[in-house]
């Protein structure tokens, strides 16, 4: 439980986090929250040498709204995200589901580029930014990019970000039809076993913990969009998912989550 | 009750906050690794990442390349510090019980994951750390033998190569009642067979462990700070292994965060430290990791358990037989052994049950030591006799409460002869079950559960009792005596009251967060007609307090407190002869109210406790050949166990769709004798019922079949919050034990020992319909769901 011996740097800016990754390469890690990164380092499963502190750089934690989008700086805390009201209005959703991850500690570190960037398929803010259509704003050397949520995310705890790179804001559509989100774990505090986002009334549906990313349902949204029953839609939801084995649950019971949940997500955001 | 100056304030029986807590919650508490000591050795362990492996090699050349690394020591560099000596089981409870020489670290062979094969010294914790992971250890595996039932299975691998099984001990409780056992079952007209597993458990307290000998080389003495719930214990068992005179050691447990009875132990890096220490003649610490204390730290329950019950056509028990199969682990701690025994005086609840046969076989495994934790022994004997009555109403075709009301011992047999041989203090356990019911709104309750299972819905409510009663304020040490445990269940206490009339006590009972400073100063400001804030309560240090047996087993106040209140009251005899002195009149006319001392009759005629206790310290005027100064010593051997009980309710609601339990209400209703501050009491009951909601729901140390331990961490293992707590709806009836003055029995222990069945028992009762008749612990959203798939043929 003690982590291996690191190196710690404190950006001053964007510019400034993206130069000392730049200088220290791959053995560097961006730290915002820690509450995913330092658990990893802590049990020797992360090793970065270098740690670069982007954790002050408070001109990247706002909401803003505006031409139908929701910009949201990248270190902008879970529990701001929930207690937002301009986010309660423009994108009550991403509001909703910040007030399920972990515990209020957390929630009070923990930021939204933080969770994205670390791209744990079993976290919740990553899928609900996938199904509401997102994108995600990335710095890197040369300049800014930006990336759909559907083409962000690559494998466990990994993403389509380049090592010197890091996210500055997130983008989601604002207003947009029915939504819900079913978290399904044993202790509030956990990571969901399953979840399934639904937004849009049912145009976004993705799922948490059954593959290696958060993944987009596209077969149910085909359904939906088809004229299809929740109880139709959902009953493919987990067709051609491999998901994980684990103490809390097999595959055959994950799976048979997954359309639960989704079909109880479906019918909350209004799909009959 | 109204406060008068005839009637001066009780203390006990008030909801005082709790005196321990500013500092807790402070942070100005001192736990064992906010120790400064500098200069400082850090120890750290090389675990054995084998279940079972011979060990060929130990190199430590990568780990003392580590700046601040400066030693790595394998199990044969450090065998000569104990010599002959080894790690202590003190309860040999046959006397063919097998205990294999336990070493603090292993020379030859590693007999578990997380057995210490070697140690690194380091000038600091991350250095010990990062050395301790840099050893490489060259094993040779061997077979393991990792399940319970595995270790008594033909051609098993031997945990030990020189015992000639696995089997450590058997141990029964049938005298000559095996014949009317079997007649009973012969003429049964109910008869229940079940079979019960009882998971492995991590106990989890906040505080891992952690311990720091520090040496005074000019002197030879050795202070041996421990994370422990028994300094006295400790100090005792450690001067014997190392041969260290028991003069030269005193042991403290500073602030201590919970131990559950993991920390009622004497364990392989107190010994360590102890010995380096005196060898460097320097400070030697060690404190625990989270994840290493789940494999280094005893574990819990590991039952397999088989209990049957005899029944008359109306319900009546006539027999219970219970065999049980142990899981020791590799070796054998404190008083692993014992731990079922403690169980096996009530397999018959809290039942008139005349026939009674009980058996256990322990075994050893490789896996983490188990021991004593919370209950010990008595919640899984609960578990299975609470279960078997359900299955038993079901059979017989009444309701659970009906069942119990059947089976109750009386509330007018006590002092109850039980046919396991003990003799029961008070209770009235219908009452208490009464009170449950109403307290429950058993009835609205069970309209809402036949609604819902009419309407065919997801969500089914399921409603468990469990009625318990346990054997508490261990021990009197001829009992202990009789079941060869190798110690007396005595306690001791000192009561001085200084010159401007401040009160000392000195309890030999040592708290990790029960609250025993608040309570004893309670009881001592009441019988002393003082302030509870103008007594100080002295514990955890045998140079402060050199006579205990420490804090375990629901015994603090049953035997401490007992010892204190008896203490006072001779202080109190004493203070009366000087006030009989100075008053010029009799003792036997002497009444003490309040603090004051009043000659019957003569109101005026009155002299204060601090009037004498001023007297007392300077002497000048006392009766002839009495010592000065106001100061007593008791130590009490309890006559009897004291026999806590209660009845608990659960309701749950149970997702069919998904198998999710929802622990949505909860009512406990105990006797735990007087109570000294019902705010102590229900947090002792609100942790006790999650701690055993746990072990229903959440809680499992999972082992695959190499004998690694999964669920090591708390990601992993369920130790449940505050978010997943029922509500807790509490409400006591108490008959207060004649067994002691105070008529207390303890409460340490009961919400746990009742808490499982009662959550399985509503889980079942949800589902029961649906064809489900038993769910393994923890019943898990999957376990659950499964569970329904297979009664309802499979289908998913």
């Amino acid at each position: 439980m003690i982590p291996a011996a690191f190196d710690y740097e404190v950006a001053e800016s964007a510019d400034h986090a993206i130069a000392l990754l730049a200088e220290h390469g791959d053995d560097a890690k961006l730290l915002a929250g820690g509450h995913s990164l330092i658990p990893m380092m802590r049990y020797r499963l992360a090793t970065p040498s270098v740690l670069v502190d982007v954790g002050r750089l408070d001109d990247l934690r706002y909401i803003r709204t505006g031409n139908g989008t929701v910009s949201i700086g990248a270190l902008t805390r879970h529990s701001e995200l929930e207690h937002s009201a301009e986010l309660a209005g423009a994108c009550p959703m991403l509001a909703s589901v910040a007030a399920l991850v972990g515990d209020p500690a957390v929630r009070h570190r923990g930021t939204l580029g933080g969770t994205l960037a670390h791209s744990d398929p079993a976290s919740d803010l990553p899928a609900a930014v996938l199904a509401l259509g997102g994108t995600i704003v990335a710095q890197g050397p040369g300049g800014s990019r930006e990336i759909a949520a559907t083409d962000f995310f690559t494998g466990y705890f990994e993403s389509v970000l380049a090592a010197d790179e890091m996210i500055t804001e997130v983008r989601v559509p604002a207003g947009g039809g029915g939504w819900n989100y079913q978290k399904f774990n044993r202790r509030a505090q956990d990571w969901a076993i399953v979840g399934a986002a639904v937004a849009g009334g049912g145009s976004g549906v993705s799922l948490v913990n059954m593959g290696s990313t958060p993944i987009r349902a596209s077969g149910v949204e085909a359904a939906v969009a088809g004229g299809a029953s929740a109880a139709e839609a959902a009953a493919v939801a987990a067709d051609g998912l491999e998901p994980p084995d684990d103490l809390n649950a097999d595959a055959e019971y994950r799976s048979h989550l997954a359309r639960v949940l989704t079909e109880r997500a479906l019918n909350a955001a209004g799909v009959a | 009750m109204t406060i008068t100056e005839d009637a001066p304030a009780a203390h006990v029986g008030s909801r005082r906050l709790r005196k321990e807590d500013p500092a807790l919650l402070t942070g100005e508490a001192r736990f064992i690794d906010d120790l400064a000591l500098p200069g400082a050795i850090w120890v750290g362990v090389v675990r054995s990442t084998e279940a079972h492996a011979n060990i060929v090699g130990i190199d430590g050349s990568a780990a003392l390349e580590i700046d601040g690394v400066h030693e790595v020591l394998s199990g044969a560099d450090l065998a000569p510090l104990w010599g002959e000596g080894a790690l202590p089981c003190a309860w040999p409870v046959t006397p063919d019980m097998k205990n294999p020489t336990h070493l603090p670290v292993a020379t030859t062979t590693a007999k578990y994951v997380g057995d210490a094969v070697a140690v690194v010294l380091a000038d600091s914790r991350y250095a010990a750390a990062d050395g301790a992971a840099a050893v490489v250890v060259d094993y040779e595996p061997l077979p393991a033998v990792v399940e319970i039932e595995d270790a008594v299975a033909d051609g098993a691998p031997l945990v030990h190569a020189d015992l000639e099984s696995n089997e450590c001990y058997t141990w029964g409780l049938w005298g000559d009642n095996a014949a009317a056992v079997d007649a009973a079952f012969a003429e049964a007209a109910h008869v229940v067979s079940e079979r019960y597993l009882q998971q492995r458990l991590i106990p989890a307290p906040m505080e891992p462990r952690g311990c720091a000998a520090v040496p005074s080389p000019a002197g030879g003495e050795l202070t041996l700070y421990s994370a422990t719930q028994i300094p006295h214990i400790l100090k005792v068992m450690t001067a014997v292994v190392l041969g260290i005179p028991e003069n030269k050691l005193r042991v403290v447990a500073p602030s201590v965060g919970g131990g559950f009875g993991c920390k009622l132990n004497v364990y392989a890096e107190e010994i360590l430290c102890s010995a380096l220490a005196m060898q460097r003649g320097a400070p030697v610490r060690w404190t625990e990791g989270r994840t290493e204390g789940a494999v280094s730290t005893i574990q819990g329950r590991g039952q397999v358990q088989h209990i049957e019950m005899a029944a008359d056509a109306g319900g009546k028990v006539q027999a219970v037989r219970v065999k049980l199969l142990a899981d020791m682990g590799a070796y054998l701690q404190l008083v692993t052994p014992g731990v079922p025994l403690l169980g096996g005086f009530l397999y018959h609840g809290c039942y008139d049950i005349p026939n009674y046969m009980f058996e256990c076989t322990s075994v050893f495994t490789n896996r983490t030591p188990t021991d004593a934790y919370r209950g010990a022994g008595r919640p899984e004997a609960t578990y299975a006799v609470e279960r078997a009555m359900d299955s038993l109403a079901v059979s017989v075709g009444v309701s659970p409460e009906e069942i119990r009301a059947r089976n109750f011992i009386a509330a007018d047999a006590f002092p109850y002869e039980s046919s396991a041989g003990l003799v029961f203090d008070s209770g009235d356990y219908q009452a208490v079950l009464d009170k449950a019911v109403a307290l429950a709104g058993l009835s609205e309750r069970r309209a809402d559960q036949a609604r819902r299972a009419a309407e065919g819905s997801s969500k089914r409510l399921g409603i468990g009792f469990s009625s318990y009663v346990e054997m508490c304020g261990l021990a009197p040490s001829r009992v202990l005596a009789s079941l060869d445990y190798g110690a007396g269940g005595w306690e001791a206490a000192t009561v001085r009251i200084s010159p401007t009339c401040k009160v000392q006590v000195v309890t030999g009972s040592t708290p990790h967060g029960q609250g025993h400073e608040t309570c004893w100063s309670m009881i001592v400001a009441d019988q002393l007609g003082v302030d509870p804030d103008d007594v100080e309560v002295l514990h955890s240090d045998t140079a402060v307090s050199p006579t205990g047996l420490d804090t375990y087993g629901s015994r603090s106040l049953a035997v401490g407190g007992t010892a204190v209140y008896m203490a006072t009251e001779k202080v109190i005899d004493k203070a009366r002869a000087i006030a009989a002195h100075q008053l010029e009149a009799s003792e036997d006319d002497l009444e003490f109210s309040g603090g004051v001392f009043r000659v019957r009759g003569t109101p005026e005629a009155e002299v204060p406790l601090a009037g004498i206790a001023f007297a007392a310290f300077t002497a000048h005027d006392l009766p002839d050949g009495m010592e000065p100064n106001l100061e007593a010593h008791v130590t009490y051997d309890p006559p009897n166990f004291t026999f806590p009980n209660g009845t608990h309710i659960a309701v749950v609601e149970v997702d069919t769709d998904t198998g999710d339990v929802d622990l949505i209400d909860y009512v406990a209703v105990d006797d735990c004798g007087v109570q000294i501050n019902p705010l102590v009491v229900e947090g002792q009951v609100h942790g006790g019922i999650l701690q055993g909601a746990a072990q229903a729901l959440y809680e499992d140390a999972v082992y695959n079949s190499d004998g690694q331990l999964v669920s090591a961490n708390l990601g992993d293992y369920l130790v449940p919050s505050a978010a997943e707590a029922p509500r807790f709806r509490l409400d006591s009836h108490a008959t207060p034990s004649p067994t002691n003055p105070m008529g207390v029995k303890g409460v340490g222990e009961a919400g746990t020992i009742a808490a499982a069945p009662a959550v399985i028992n509503a889980v079942v009762d949800a589902l029961r319909d649906l064809g489900v008749t038993d769910v393994d612990m923890p019943a898990s959203p999957q376990t659950v769901w499964k569970a329904i798939a297979d009664a309802q043929g499979g289908a998913s």
